[in-house]
């Protein structure tokens, strides 16, 4: 075992433990946000930096700081460490950078975006992110493409944070897409668009923390907020069959696994249960399910918001959606600049 | 003149082939090691030398070697990094071109110490010309019994392989090029683990630079302890040292370390001074990545000292006054060089090489480019250069790999040292914008 401080705060985790895995220990506002790593992959993180912390003091035994700031989310705890995140205004400023590095080629098409509500980088870009951009070239582009049936890859939207690669690697037999091209050319992709086809493939959508692979099922059925997700469960022979409904109505929209509080799913399911079952009779509810994660869906969001704004807010949606009005003539929850309600 | 341990043959005609290089005593030193020495003797006649890699980063040889897991049951590999790819560096090629057997008599000798039964060598894939010199060399090696099995009559057997790149500056950083080797796709790895425990096929690998492995010959047949009486402190023995630029006498040159500067650049036996009859404006030393430094400080440190070619001497000061030996990219600027020009072509080389595994090195490399892009082609902002300053500081030190750091430091130099010039580029984009 080893004994460490994060931000002050002490934690005993086993050895080996990464320092984000201690932070996530103790919880709340102290754990580095995560884009790339994913708990259920092996080998993931490193990559987008955003989790990046101080080590002021290596350990008891050489007390020595780390040199440079390290990604907590591959970077072992070790006995006596004492390691800054939010209370590191060194940590603040790289993080800041490296949120703006990622939006800079980023479409910002949340509008259009399936994923928004539920984007791991619209809520880093809210936390951290600057309101305007400094970076005033032409985006880069990509061509959207169809990897299958079921999946649409938005190439643009895509931050390369390599875990649909790692789900193609570890949960299907054969991969057949991965990352051509390098810099800020790569993009990820089948050689020669060919069909992601395999029982598992679809937990790409889920582990991809942007708006780059979406659910060919769902798109633009909804905004996420609209739906309510419900646990539920079936026999299934290939995987778990836990799931989350994501409903409007009696009307199944979409079938995802189940994240936790960091967004992960543990238990990942099979293609069957996510695109072949959307009848609620072949499920089993369970309840309602606690969004815990700090995005729009989460019902403590909710909760907390003017629930009169919240309704005129609906009301204002269901205008763009019937075409009464235009996008830009709108100027409600999502463009306003008074944060402080919206904080959940 | 200086001592010559590398080059000395290298107008020999025929030296390239096995008979001529053994005639001038090569492979004296496979001889040596396999008859004479223990493994670990070898490693550590190398330690005593002082000897510091010659690919860039100047790590101590002998200790590198030293931490190679030895208790492992895994083979153990030695790689030769012949990728060379940083702008204004030349000299692997230099020698593997003329001399090859140097780099594999060394190859040999290294293996035997590291207890290696296949080595590598990675070499990029421009160089498949060098490639095939290379092959060649090795087939004549077999031919005559100093490669395969039983060398020499010993009961140490080795393998060496020659192997192309695809054409990626990344391929040269130790684990991207261990990757590439392996047959994936060249990202550097996130270390730990090291290649010492584990490297190639997750087994203990030694990754040194291809003039770090030649230097093994000389140190094992002069001994440890002669080879440190080259140099000065703890630079010690010769360096190849490829000189371009507005000098009248661009090529490789091996020098004695701790060669003033000064005489570097002036004198008949080196660079041969600025070409035209210019003035000197600034150099580069240690290939693209290092920062840039003006006259003044290039001749001297900021201590008003002479500075040498020495990893020491180029050092003193830090970033804020000083640079880095590197890899010997000595690129030479004169008085009519455009030190904005000169940047963007770096910026634009270390886009067009990120790996792009990690965000700031990805996107910021972008940006910077695009940014000096401005400044070159005259529609630059005042911002920008607090802007570029920004940029540059948000990626060194938060990457995966030094490449973005190698990306940063020209940057963060050329702001340093010739703001000025940015100011004026700035300014003539002011005209520009009213004509
Ligand atoms: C982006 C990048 C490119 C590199 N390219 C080379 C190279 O072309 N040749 C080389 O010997 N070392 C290169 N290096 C350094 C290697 O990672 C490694 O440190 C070196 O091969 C070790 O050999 P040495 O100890 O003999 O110097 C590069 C490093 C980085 C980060
Ligand atoms: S610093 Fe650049 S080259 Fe190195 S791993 Fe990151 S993206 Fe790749
Ligand atoms: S989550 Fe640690 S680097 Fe991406």
């Amino acid at each position: 075992m080893a004994k460490l401080t994060i931000d002050g705060i002490e934690v005993e985790v086993p050895d080996g433990t990464t320092i984000l895995n201690a932070a996530r220990q103790i919880g709340g506002k102290i754990v580095p946000p995560a884009m790339c790593y994913y708990s259920s992959l092996k080998e993931t993180g490193g990559k987008c930096r955003v989790c990046l912390v101080k080590v002021a003091q290596g350990s008891a035994k050489d007390p020595r700081p780390m040199p440079k700031l390290v990604a907590s989310c591959r970077t072992p705890v070790a006995d006596g460490m004492v390691v800054q995140n939010i209370t590191s205004p060194d940590v603040l400023e790289a993080r800041k950078g490296v949120v703006e590095m990622l939006l800079i080629n980023h479409p910002l098409d949340c509008p259009i975006c399936d994923q928004a509500g539920e984007c791991d980088l619209q809520n880093l870009s809210y936390e951290h992110g600057l309101s305007t951009s400094r970076y005033e070239f032409e985006r880069r582009t990509f061509e959207k493409i169809d990897i299958g049936d079921k999946i649409k890859l938005h190439m643009t939207r895509c931050i390369l944070c390599y875990r649909c690669v790692f789900v193609a690697n570890q949960l299907t037999k054969e991969r057949v897409h991965g990352v051509l091209d390098r810099g800020d050319r790569a993009e990820i992709s089948t050689y020669i668009q060919k069909a992601v086809d395999n029982d598992f493939s679809g937990n790409m959508i889920d582990v991809c923390p942007v708006g780059a692979l979406t659910d060919r099922t769902f798109r633009f059925k909804s905004r996420v907020w609209f739906t309510k997700p419900m646990d539920a469960h079936r026999n299934c022979s290939k995987c778990s069959g836990k799931v989350v409904l994501w409903m409007k109505g009696d009307d199944v929209l979409r079938v995802t696994g189940r994240k936790d509080q960091h967004g992960e799913v543990k238990e990942f399911i099979c293609n069957e249960c996510r695109f072949e079952h959307k009848n609620i009779n072949d499920w089993t509810v369970e309840g309602p399910r606690h969004i815990d994660h700090h995005s729009v869906i989460s019902q403590n969001h909710y909760e907390k918001i003017d629930l009169i704004k919240l309704k005129k807010e609906v009301e204002r949606q269901l205008e763009f959606q019937s075409g009464k009005k235009h996008l830009t003539e709108g100027n409600g929850l999502t463009q306003t600049d008074n944060h402080e309600n919206n904080q959940g | 003149m200086g001592r010559k341990l590398l080059l000395e043959h290298i107008n020999e005609p025929g030296i390239q082939t096995f008979e001529v290089y053994r005639k001038k005593g090569g492979y004296a030193s496979v001889e040596k090691a396999l008859k004479t020495m223990k493994p670990d003797d070898v490693t550590e006649e190398v330690k005593k030398s002082g000897l510091r890699g010659r690919g860039g980063a100047g790590f101590p040889t002998g200790m590198k070697w030293s931490f190679i897991d030895k208790k492992s049951e895994k083979p153990r590999y030695l790689v030769c990094n012949a990728d060379e790819s940083e702008p204004g560096t030349f000299k692997d090629r230099y020698l593997m071109e003329k001399i090859p057997h140097a780099l594999i008599e060394g190859m040999i000798t290294s293996s035997y110490a590291l207890g290696a039964k296949t080595s590598y060598i990675y070499i990029r894939g421009e160089y498949m010309y060098v490639a095939m010199i290379l092959e060649k060399a090795i087939e004549e090696a077999y031919a005559k019994g100093f490669l395969g099995k039983n060398i020499l009559g010993t009961d140490y057997s080795l393998d060496l392989y020659v192997h192309a790149g695809a054409g990626a500056y990344i391929c040269g950083e130790e684990t991207a090029l261990l990757e590439s080797l392996e047959g994936k796709r060249g990202n550097p790895r996130l270390k730990p683990p090291f290649p010492a425990v584990a490297g190639l096929y997750a087994c203990p690998t030694v990754v040194n630079n291809v003039e770090t492995i030649a230097a093994v010959v000389p140190i094992v047949n002069m001994g440890g302890d002669e080879y440190s009486k080259i140099g000065v402190g703890k630079s010690t023995g010769t360096k190849l040292i490829s000189a371009s630029g507005h000098i009248n006498k661009p090529g490789v040159y091996e020098i004695e370390l701790g060669v003033p500067v000064e005489e570097f650049i002036y004198s008949e036996e080196y660079c041969g001074g600025i070409w035209k009859g210019r003035k000197l404006k600034a150099v580069i030393a240690g290939g693209s990545s290092v920062p840039i430094l003006p006259t003044d400080l290039i001749l001297k440190t900021a201590k008003g000292e002479p500075r040498l070619m020495t990893y020491e001497s180029l050092a003193d000061g830090g970033f804020a006054t000083g640079t880095m030996l590197g890899s010997g990219g000595f690129i030479v600027l004169d008085e009519t060089a455009s030190v904005v020009e000169n940047l963007y072509t770096f910026a634009r080389f270390y886009h067009h090489e990120s790996c792009g595994q990690c965000s700031p090195c990805r996107e910021g490399t972008g940006w910077m480019e695009k940014i000096l892009h401005r400044f070159r082609d005259g529609h630059a902002k005042k911002e920008d250069i607090d802007l570029l300053w920004d940029v540059q500081r948000k990626i060194e030190g938060n990457t995966i790999c030094p490449l973005g750091d190698a990306a940063a430091w020209p940057v963060a130099s050329a702001i340093r040292h010739f703001r000025k010039e940015f100011e004026e580029a700035v300014m003539n984009s002011l005209e520009l914008a009213h004509v």
